[in-house]
């Protein structure tokens, strides 16, 4: 390892302890090592519970593949709680938090501010999880992640919950404290870069979240263990998806910062116009914490001009944000691109793109499948009528799939292809797998996510195990257009389930086996595309993105005939208020 | 760079192609926005949230008078209730069935109540997929007018323990 006391060679003078630091053999980073440990202790427990949560994902693909039908019911709940708790939380938070200290610390040139709550914080994450998953293993808390009351787990479940909450929130806790003696010790000029400005607000969502997270946790742990008479489902339900939907938009900042962060790496693009994306960024935390009303939508006892409000994030300004971020970063790849020298016709950047880069692809199809898939869909089941249509259907984890899976997932796996050479010092084996992984995928998940959501049109239910209702009294059953939707989900699944094991695969292979380099540049992982003209001087082509506006046109086109569609639909069904 | 510090002069109003979009999709955001409060006064299906407070043991006495009172045949031993139009029906929730089978007439308007006795269950009317949450402790009312004839089948879409796949109800719908 290439550690080194940095000095002159940077404008400022960081605040690192002797020894404590190294600079980055490829972009001259200062790397504070103490941070850099955590990030990896993280960033592995994320991939194993990522490894969890995966195998869990392909049993209940092939459950609800009609013709493989492969786990039995009691199975097929259990893993559904596993799968859901080990993705949604484990995997994703444990990777948020090795983002907070790597953005805190090495993009603003500072040491980590204390290495002991980074210990408590990993290891009480580290229990809690373990703590979740053991008490589901057992088989006494076949409750989904949701686990509404008042269906009931065993106590260890919701305490294993509560203690993974505390852990991610003391990481939290420690990068405020990074940022403040960062401001304290002057180790950056001016503002804070962009990346760690959108990291900062996935960490202050993060702390609502989980305060709500041990709002509805606490006395529903007491209640488990019978301390407590009773807790109000709708009460829990309101609350539960505080935790529950304000996660997802911890995802969606960290995603977005990582959106910009890989564009800089990938392409060198810079943001056409910080004050836009730090806006954006600040209208997310300002409204995205209403989102829990998007689960309340067709519940009894809160009020239409509650739903109305709240589901639109108050008039649809956290959409905004993400509509701004899904014209910039694509904006700011292209004037990146162009003034290289890709400058022909509308989408000769595009084409000339890093496309063999898995940390560009995986960044960019992330960027087409949240925004196509996810966004339009998340508005529109999240519109307060059309949930009658969709609310508790397949069409729900149709949209958080390609949300939270070939969104955020994606992306974070794109990051990975520049985190093991850059922090683990380590270079990949099998480079040609590792360029394709991020298009199989994003091929399965999109795959996958489609069945769902087409599925769920006709009816299915979701956390369903049969769709014939054997042994029920009335029988029932669905279209065989639904069948053949629910096996293009099993595809998907199929195909996104190789990808998934040949990323664990490939990052187990290079972190554990791989070939250090420390001391020189990572391997690149693209040559430059020929130019197809000479690149443009310093000034010229600030703004010219026709291509990306092209893009965004087609965007909202798609949009408004998918959203006027739905009203359509509900219009045909039964009259009810 | 995002990496990197900004320049000092960062905070500027958007220009070009960018100011454009931001436009735009204010405005499109807008247009979803009124949507919604436009479809609440004039549109057909709405989700308003009527409810009552009611102990799960009073709903299920209320809703076997209910069946008790209306009954007109049983289908698979469980009784058909025909509701009066314009009447009130109840409907019952429970692992791992629906109580009872109602019919009702086209075109005319009844107050559905749903409720639970024990967990939280979905009340999801096929193949016309509407949807509706059912919590035990709170009596969700429905004003609803079916605007087609037929057998509809209710499954439960929220999970409510191993034998969650096998709850199914039925609503007759008649000239």
């Amino acid at each position: 390892m290439s550690t080194a006391v940095i000095g002159e060679s940077l404008p400022v003078s960081g605040n690192h302890p002797a020894a404590l630091v190294r600079s980055c053999d490829t972009t001259s980073l200062p790397v504070c090592l103490s941070a850099q440990r955590f990030v990896k202790l993280h960033a592995v427990a994320a991939v194993v519970f990522l490894l969890v949560g995966g195998i869990g994902a392909i049993l209940l693909g092939l459950t609800r593949w009609p013709a493989v039908h492969l786990l039995n019911a009691e199975w097929y709940y259990r893993v559904l709680t596993l799968h859901g708790l080990n993705m949604l939380i484990f995997w994703i938070l444990n990777f948020e938090i090795a983002i907070l200290y790597f953005a805190g610390t090495v993009l603003l040139n500072s040491r980590l501010f204390s290495k002991g709550l980074a210990w408590v914080g990993f290891l009480l994450m580290l229990a809690g999880a373990l703590t979740v998953n053991v008490a589901i293993m057992q088989g006494r808390s076949d409750v989904l992640m949701t686990s509404y009351v008042p269906l009931k787990a065993a106590p260890s479940f919701y305490l294993g919950i509560i203690l993974m909450a505390v852990g991610a929130l003391i990481g939290v806790i420690n990068y405020f404290g990074t940022l403040y003696i960062a401001k304290r010790d002057r180790t950056y000029t001016g503002s804070v870069p962009l990346v760690v400005f959108g990291a900062t607000a996935a960490a202050i969502i993060a702390v609502v979240t989980l305060l709500h997270g041990a709002i509805v946790m606490i006395p529903t742990f007491l209640w488990s263990m019978g301390l407590v008479e009773s807790v109000d489902p709708s009460w829990y339900r309101i609350t539960w998806w505080g935790l529950g939907h304000m996660s997802q938009q911890v995802n969606v900042c960290a995603m977005v910062s990582v959106w910009y962060l890989l564009g800089t790496l990938t392409t060198g693009s810079r943001p056409l116009n910080q004050a836009v994306c730090r806006g954006a960024f600040v209208l997310y935390i300002l409204f995205i914490n209403l989102a829990s009303a998007h689960h309340l939508l067709v519940d009894p006892g809160v009020g239409a001009g509650w739903k109305i409000w709240n589901t639109s994030y108050a008039m649809y300004l956290a959409v905004l944000a993400s509509m701004i971020h899904g014209f910039t970063v694509p904006a700011s790849v292209e004037v990146a691109m162009r003034k290289k020298g890709h400058d022909r016709g509308l989408f000769g950047w595009l084409f000339a793109a890093p496309w063999s880069n898995p940390g560009f692809s995986g960044f960019f199809l992330s960027l087409v499948i949240f925004g196509f898939g996810g966004g339009i869909t998340g508005v529109v089941l999240g519109t307060q009528q059309i949930n009658i249509m969709a609310h508790n259907t397949l069409r729900i984890p149709g949209h958080f799939h390609v949300t939270v899976v070939g969104g955020t997932t994606l992306a974070f796996m794109a990051l990975t292809y520049y985190v093991v050479p850059l922090l683990f010092q380590k270079e990949f084996y099998a480079k040609a797998l590792c360029r394709i992984q991020p298009y199989i995928f994003g091929l399965g998940i999109t795959l996958a996510a489609l069945g769902m959501s087409f599925a769920g049109s006709y009816g299915v239910p979701r956390r369903h195990w049969d769709v014939e209702f054997t042994g029920s009294l009335f029988s029932t059953g669905f279209d065989s257009g639904a069948h053949v939707m629910l096996g293009i989900l099993g595809i998907g699944a199929v195909i996104a389930f190789i990808g998934l094991m040949l990323y664990i695969g490939l990052v187990v292979a290079a972190v554990f086996f791989g070939r250090s380099n420390a001391g020189r540049a990572m391997e690149p992982w693209h040559e430059e595309a020929p130019a197809a003209g000479p690149a443009l001087p310093e000034g010229e082509a600030e703004h010219r993105v026709p291509g990306t506006v092209a893009l965004v046109i087609v965007f909202l086109l798609t949009f408004a005939v998918y959203y006027f569609a739905n009203w359509k639909w509900l219009s045909d069904v039964w009259e009810v208020r | 760079m995002s990496i990197y510090s900004p320049p000092a002069d960062w905070f500027k109003a958007p220009s070009g192609p960018e100011r454009l979009w931001v436009g735009l999709a204010l405005i499109w955001c807008i247009v979803m926005f009124i949507a919604m409060p436009y479809w609440h006064f004039y549109g057909k299906q709405n989700s308003t949230g009527e409810a009552y407070a009611v102990e799960p043991m009073t709903f299920m006495q209320r809703t076997m008078q209910f069946a008790d009172a209306h009954k007109i045949r049983e289908e698979s031993g469980v009784p058909v209730a025909e509701v009066p139009p314009g009447g009130d029906a109840y409907l019952l929730a429970r692992m791992w069935s629906f109580y009872p089978v109602l019919q009702l007439r086209l075109g005319q308007t009844y107050r559905l109540h749903i409720s639970s006795l024990d967990l939280q269950h979905g009340f999801s009317l096929q193949p016309l997929n509407m949807n509706f949450q059912i919590l035990p402790g709170y009596d969700h009312v429905l004003t609803v007018t079916p605007t087609s004839t037929g057998v509809f089948p209710i499954v439960c879409n929220e999970f409510c323990g191993i034998g969650h796949h096998t709850m199914t109800g039925r609503i007759v719908v008649v000239e």
